[in-house]
């Protein structure tokens, strides 16, 4: 999984894993968090286009990537939601968090 | 349609990595009532959360065993997910949304939650101690 850094934009694109359930949660905050550490970001998507799986461990990933870079006055959007994921952001309330593409 | 019956059974360690091992077995099986994807999928979500709370909460990640049972009676399937761990005390608190006892890992507290609303009925029975089983069932085929 490549996860991308706009340097010009300060854009950090997360690339979501196939299934993301506690087991990949678990490495997706630790790529997270040292990305977010390395680079200055500004805005930070999460692309879902791979992802066909979500389950509630997605959400406090999410939930406390968000935090971090909206502390720093920064964005966050998902995208490419399929409807499983869709339904799962309507349920958690995500989809009132965070912008929904 | 002819009235189906079938079970299965299956034990398997509790690491994170049979999460997706769980909730395709349990899906797989199920794929003889024909549920639409929405409720594969369903079905699906309730596993992997029952599962998952039997590693972080009842296990604490530590070792320990998960047993799955299944059940198909018609058109109803019922799963039970039991472990052995370390138990609830408070079942009620336990199943509110939001409510969680480890914010430190990120847990969102929608576990049960989500086993509510993708399921038609959860029953959770758990003694301090001993252990923790979870049962499910859901009609597939209603639209």
């Amino acid at each position: 999984m490549e996860h991308i850094y706009e340097k010009e934009y300060g854009c950090l694109i997360l690339k979501m894993p196939a299934e993301l359930d506690h087991h990949e949660a678990e490495f997706l905050k630790e790529e997270a968090d040292q990305l977010l550490l390395k680079y200055p970001v500004r805005s930070l998507v999460f692309d879902f286009a791979d992802t066909c799986f979500m389950d509630s461990s997605g959400i406090g990933v999410i939930i406390g990537r968000c935090k971090n870079v909206r502390f720093s006055g920064g964005y966050v959007k998902a995208i490419h939601l399929n409807d499983q994921i869709q339904r799962i952001f309507q349920l958690s309330g995500l989809k009132k968090i965070l912008e929904v593409e | 349609m002819e009235y189906l019956r079938n079970e299965m059974k299956m034990e398997f360690l509790a690491l994170s990595s049979n999460e997706g091992f769980a909730r395709v077995a349990v899906g797989a099986f199920v794929a003889e009532l024909n549920p639409t994807v929405d409720e594969l999928a369903d079905i699906k979500t309730a596993v992997s959360e029952a599962v998952t709370n039997c590693i972080i909460h009842g296990y604490e990640q530590k070792e320990g065993s998960i047993w799955i049972h299944c059940l198909i009676e018609g058109r109803q399937v019922e799963i039970s997910v039991v472990d052995t761990g370390k138990g609830i005390r408070d079942v009620a608190q336990a199943r509110e949304p939001l409510f969680t006892t480890k914010p430190e890992l990120e847990r969102s507290g929608m576990g049960f939650a989500f086993m509510e609303a993708f399921m038609d009925e959860v029953e959770v029975v758990s003694e301090p101690g001993k252990g923790t089983g979870v049962t499910m069932r859901k009609i597939i085929g209603e639209g």
